[in-house]
C-alpha cells in the first residue's frame, strides 16, 4: 500500500456551550493527496455501465444512440486490467458484453468487443431500475476487496416495479458498489434518481441534451479510475449516554448519511463513504452529549477514518480526530458559531429549501413554493452560491435577495426545473478568509 | 545569622528558630515545631488518582487523556494543585492553585520551602499574552524557592535572599525565550518568614497580605470592619515606606493588611493621584502589569520590604485569580477560617470561594501561619 494517499481530518467547531447546552456541531474536512497518480487501486478495480434500453429511448432514437456513444466512450476511458461489464436495462437486465453474467478484463479485444456490443443496441421494453442494480451487484460480488462502482444511465420513471421492490433493493445493495445516475431528457423523476444516488454514495445529473453524453460519461469514468481506496468509512465514537444527531456529508453536495450507520465497536457507529481518490469531502457531524457544569470539557466525539483490514483482522485507521465539548458560562464564547458550521448548516437548508418549494409547486401549493423558493434565493446569496442562484432566477423573478421575496416565473422550461432540483444539493465551500 | 555555612549546620545542636535544644536525626523541634533538615521547594503534586477517571471512574483513559467511556477530557495535573510543607501537629504552610473556569490550563505556579529560620513562599502568574506562559511561572517559581532556601540556609538576609532569588527567576524566565519577539514571562511574589518578621519581595500584580489572627472573644462583623478602618492607615504606611525608604525600619504587623503595592497601571494612576481606586479599577488598563519577568523585560527591579510581627497571623500569597474578587484583607480574612490551625484548609477555601465568585482567572494561594515573636514559622 505503499501509493495510498495520505488522509487528514480537519475539525472546525466552536466547542463551547452555555450552561445545560447539549448540541454539538462540527465540520469535519475529510482530504486525501498524494497515493499513485492514476490510482493505484488495492484489489482489483470493477465497473459496470448500465444503458436504459426502454423502447422511450428510441423516441427519438438520437437518445439511444447517444446513450451508445456514451457508454463507448466510458469503456475507453477505462484502465486496461480493470473487470468491466456492460449491462442493458428494461423490464429486466440484461448482459450487453460479456455474454456470460461476469466481469472481464479489459484489453484490447474486450474493448473492441464491448463497443460492438453496445453498437448492435436496440431499445424496447419498460423501466425496472431495481433489476438492472441486482444484476450489477451480482456481478460485483466477487471484487468485494477493490474499488467498484457503476454508471447507471435511464431516461424515464421507474414504471415496472413498485417502489417498495425499488426500495428492497437498494438497501441491500448499499455498501456494495457505489453508483453514479444520469437522467437524459426530462421524463425522469429527480427525487427517485436523487435516492438511487444518495443510496449508493453516487451523484445524480441531468443531462439535457444527448450528445453531452459523452463527455459526462468520460468524466465519470475517469474519475472511478482515480479512485484509488474502496469502502472508506468514518467511525463515531461517542460518549456513553450521548448520540449522532446527524451525520450529513455537505461538500462536494449534500447527503444525508445519518441513516447508514452501522455500528462497529462499543459506542461507536461506522458511516460509509464510499471510494477515494485524491479529493477532499467535508460533513457536517451533530452529536447531543448529556449537559455538563461550566469548566467540563468532553471528547464528544472521537473521529476515525476506516477501511477494511486484511481478511480477518481489525479495520486499518487512517485518520483521527476530536470533536471536543466545553461548558462555559461566558456567553461570548459560547453564542460565537463557527462560520464553516454555520455555512453548512445554511446549505443544508437551501438544498431542503429547493427541493419543497419545488414539490410544493408541482402540487399546485404556490404560497409554500413562492415562500421556500424565496429563502433558498436568500440563502443562495448569503452563501455566495451563484451556481444555485443562476438556477433559481430561471424558475422565479426575484425582487429582492437579500430578504427573499420572489415570484413564481409563470412558464418555467422542465429543463431548468430539473436542473435545479438536481443541482439543489451542490454545495460550495466557505468562501476565503471565512473558514 | 553567620555569614559561614559551615556554622549553621553545626548549629543544629540547638533549633535556630527557638534556641532549645535539639538532637541530631530529629526532623522538628520538640518546642516549637520548627522544620530541621534541609528540604527540597515543595513543588506540589496532583489530587487526582491516576489510571480512573476524574468523572465516570472507568479506568480507560486513552493516550490523548480523555475517558473511553464518557469521554471527560481528565484534569491535567496542574488543574488543580494541593502543596503542604508538613510540620508536627500541624503543617508549617500549604497551598493550593486551581485553572479557574475560563481559562483552559493552569498558568500559576506555586512552591514552598522550608529553611532552617521559617518558611519561603513563591506565587507566580504566567503572563497570558505572552508564549508558553505556564512554563515561566514553573522557571520562576522553582527558581525563586530554591535560590531562596538555598540562599538563607547559606546565612544571607532575608532581603538580600529575596532580591538575588528574583534576579535569579528572572534570568531562569529570560533564558526560555527562543528570541526577544517571544518571551514567556509571568509575575512573582515571594514571602520569607523568619523570628519576628516576614520579608516579601515581587515583580508585578501578585500580592502578599498579612491576616491577623482574630482577636479573641471579638465578633467576626466587628473585626471586619475593624480591619476596613486599619487598612486604610497601613496602606498608607505602605506608601510612606515607599517614599522613606527601608531607613526607619521594619514596620510592625497589627491589623489584616496588603504588604505588597502591584506594578500595574492602576496601582500608577492611584500612587499620581491621576485616578481614585474605584476609577482605575473600574478602567479596561487596570490589570495591565508594568513590571514582570521576562526576556522582553527591562531592568528587573525587585521590591523588598520587610515587616516585623509580634504578634500571631498569617502571611498569604496570592496570584490575582483571588484578589480580584477579594481585594481588601479583610474581605480575605472574613472567609479564611482558621488558617494557623488549618493552613490547607484555608488555601482550598480560599479558592473554591474564588471559583465560586467566576474563577475568571487562574486562581493561586500561599498560606503561611505565623505564631509570633520567637517563635519561627
Amino acid at each position: 500500500m505503499a501509493d495510498e494517499p495520505q488522509f487528514t481530518i480537519t475539525i472546525d467547531q466552536n466547542k463551547y456551550l452555555p450552561e445545560g447546552g447539549r448540541e454539538v456541531h462540527a465540520v469535519l474536512s475529510v482530504e486525501s493527496t498524494g497515493g499513485a497518480a492514476g490510482g493505484a487501486p488495492q484489489g482489483s478495480a470493477a465497473e459496470v455501465v448500465i444503458i436504459d434500453t426502454s423502447g422511450s429511448m428510441s423516441y427519438p432514437d438520437t437518445k439511444l444512440r447517444a446513450a451508445v456513444a456514451a457508454a463507448q466512450a466510458a469503456v475507453d476511458a477505462l484502465r486496461d486490467g480493470v473487470f468491466f461489464a456492460v449491462v442493458s436495462g428494461a423490464n429486466t437486465a440484461s448482459m450487453v458484453y460479456p455474454r456470460q453474467a461476469q466481469l472481464v478484463p479489459l484489453d484490447e479485444r474486450t474493448r473492441r468487443e464491448a463497443k460492438q456490443a453496445l453498437g448492435r443496441l436496440t431499445a424496447q421494453g419498460g423501466t425496472a431500475i431495481g433489476s438492472w442494480l441486482r444484476l450489477a451487484d451480482q456481478l460485483f460480488d466477487p471484487f468485494q476487496n477493490g474499488v467498484r462502482h457503476a454508471i447507471l444511465l435511464t431516461d424515464g420513471k421507474n414504471q415496472h416495479e413498485t417502489a417498495e421492490e425499488l426500495d428492497a433493493v437498494l438497501y441491500r445493495t448499499q455498501g456494495r458498489f457505489v453508483c453514479d445516475c444520469r437522467g437524459v431528457g426530462t421524463d425522469w423523476e429527480v427525487p427517485e434518481l436523487r435516492k438511487v444516488s444518495q443510496m449508493l454514495l453516487g451523484s445524480v445529473g441531468l443531462v439535457a441534451d444527448p450528445a453531452d453524453l459523452v463527455a459526462d460519461f468520460r468524466a465519470m469514468a475517469e474519475a472511478a479510475m482515480g479512485k484509488n481506496v474502496a469502502d472508506v468509512a468514518l467511525r463515531v465514537w461517542t460518549p456513553q449516554t450521548a448520540r449522532v444527531r446527524f451525520l450529513k456529508q455537505m461538500s462536494p453536495s449534500v447527503a444525508d448519511l445519518t441513516a447508514k450507520r452501522v455500528e462497529s465497536a462499543p459506542q461507536a457507529g461506522d458511516y460509509p463513504l464510499g471510494a477515494w481518490g485524491a479529493e477532499s469531502r467535508d460533513y457536517h457531524l451533530c452529536v447531543e452529549v448529556p449537559p455538563g457544569e461550566v469548566g467540563k470539557e468532553l471528547r464528544a466525539g472521537w473521529i476515525k477514518l476506516v477501511v477494511p483490514g486484511a481478511p480477518g483482522e481489525e479495520p486499518r485507521v487512517l485518520a483521527t480526530a476530536n470533536v471536543l465539548a466545553g461548558w462555559t458560562d461566558d456567553p461570548a464564547q459560547s453564542t460565537r458559531m463557527n462560520p464553516r458550521v454555520a455555512h453548512y448548516t445554511g446549505q443544508a437548508e437551501l438544498a431542503d429549501a429547493i427541493q419543497e418549494g419545488l414539490q410544493a409547486r408541482k402540487d399546485g401549493d404556490l404560497d409554500t413554493a413562492t415562500a421556500r423558493l424565496g429563502r433558498a434565493v436568500q440563502l443562495a446569496g448569503e452563501a455566495g452560491n451563484d451556481a444555485i442562484t443562476a438556477l433559481l432566477r430561471k424558475v422565479v423573478d426575484v425582487e429582492d435577495a437579500a430578504t427573499g421575496t420572489v415570484r413564481l416565473k409563470r412558464n418555467v422550461d422542465k429543463v431548468d426545473e430539473m436542473s435545479l432540483d438536481t443541482q439543489s444539493t451542490k454545495t460550495v465551500r466557505t468562501r476565503k478568509g471565512e473558514g | 545569622m553567620t555569614e559561614d555555612p559551615s556554622i549553621v549546620k553545626t548549629a543544629e545542636l540547638s533549633c535556630p528558630a527557638c534556641d532549645e535544644v535539639v538532637y541530631a536525626g530529629e526532623e522538628f523541634c520538640e518546642a516549637c515545631g520548627h522544620r530541621l533538615s534541609d528540604e527540597p521547594p515543595v513543588v506540589a503534586s496532583p489530587v487526582a488518582p491516576a489510571g480512573a477517571c476524574a468523572g465516570c471512574g472507568a479506568s480507560a483513559i486513552d493516550a490523548d487523556g480523555y475517558c473511553e467511556h464518557c469521554g471527560l477530557r481528565q484534569p491535567a495535573e496542574r488543574d488543580h494543585l494541593e502543596v503542604e510543607l508538613p510540620g508536627p501537629g500541624r503543617p508549617l504552610a500549604a497551598g493550593a492553585s486551581d485553572r479557574g473556569r475560563r481559562y483552559s490550563r493552569n498558568e500559576d505556579s506555586i512552591a514552598l520551602t522550608a529553611y532552617a529560620g521559617g518558611v519561603a513562599a513563591v506565587v507566580c502568574d504566567g503572563v497570558g499574552s505572552s508564549p508558553n506562559p505556564d512554563e515561566a511561572s514553573l522557571a520562576a517559581a522553582r527558581t525563586g524557592a530554591a535560590e531562596l532556601a538555598a540562599a538563607l540556609e547559606g546565612g544571607a538576609d532575608a532581603e538580600t535572599a529575596t532580591h538575588e532569588a528574583v534576579l535569579k527567576a528572572a534570568a531562569a524566565v529570560a533564558a526560555l525565550a527562543p528570541s526577544p519577539d517571544s518571551a514567556p514571562s509571568c509575575t512573582y511574589v515571594s514571602a520569607v518568614t523568619g523570628p519576628g518578621t516576614v520579608t516579601v519581595g515581587w515583580v508585578g500584580d501578585s500580592r502578599a497580605y498579612w491576616l491577623a489572627a482574630p482577636a479573641a472573644g471579638s465578633a467576626g462583623q466587628d473585626t471586619a470592619d475593624l480591619d476596613t478602618a486599619d487598612l486604610d492607615t497601613a496602606e498608607q504606611n505602605t506608601a510612606d515606606l515607599d517614599t522613606a525608604g527601608r531607613g526607619t525600619g521594619p514596620v510592625t504587623l497589627a491589623a489584616s493588611r496588603q504588604l505588597t503595592a502591584d506594578d500595574s497601571w492602576a496601582a500608577i494612576m492611584v500612587a499620581r493621584g491621576a485616578l481614585s481606586e474605584a476609577e482605575a479599577e473600574a478602567h479596561p488598563n487596570a490589570h495591565v502589569i508594568t513590571a514582570w519577568l521576562g526576556a522582553d523585560a527591562e531592568q528587573v527591579r525587585p521590591h523588598v520590604r520587610t515587616f516585623a510581627i509580634d504578634g500571631p497571623g498569617t502571611v498569604l500569597v496570592c496570584s490575582d485569580g483571588l484578589w480580584n474578587y477579594f481585594p481588601q484583607a479583610g474581605q480575605i480574612e472574613a472567609i479564611a477560617g482558621d488558617p494557623g490551625a488549618d493552613p490547607a484548609g484555608t488555601a482550598r477555601t480560599l479558592v473554591a470561594r474564588a471559583l465560586e465568585a467566576g474563577g475568571r482567572d487562574n486562581i493561586t494561594v500561599a498560606v503561611v501561619p505565623v505564631t509570633g515573636r520567637g517563635n519561627g514559622a
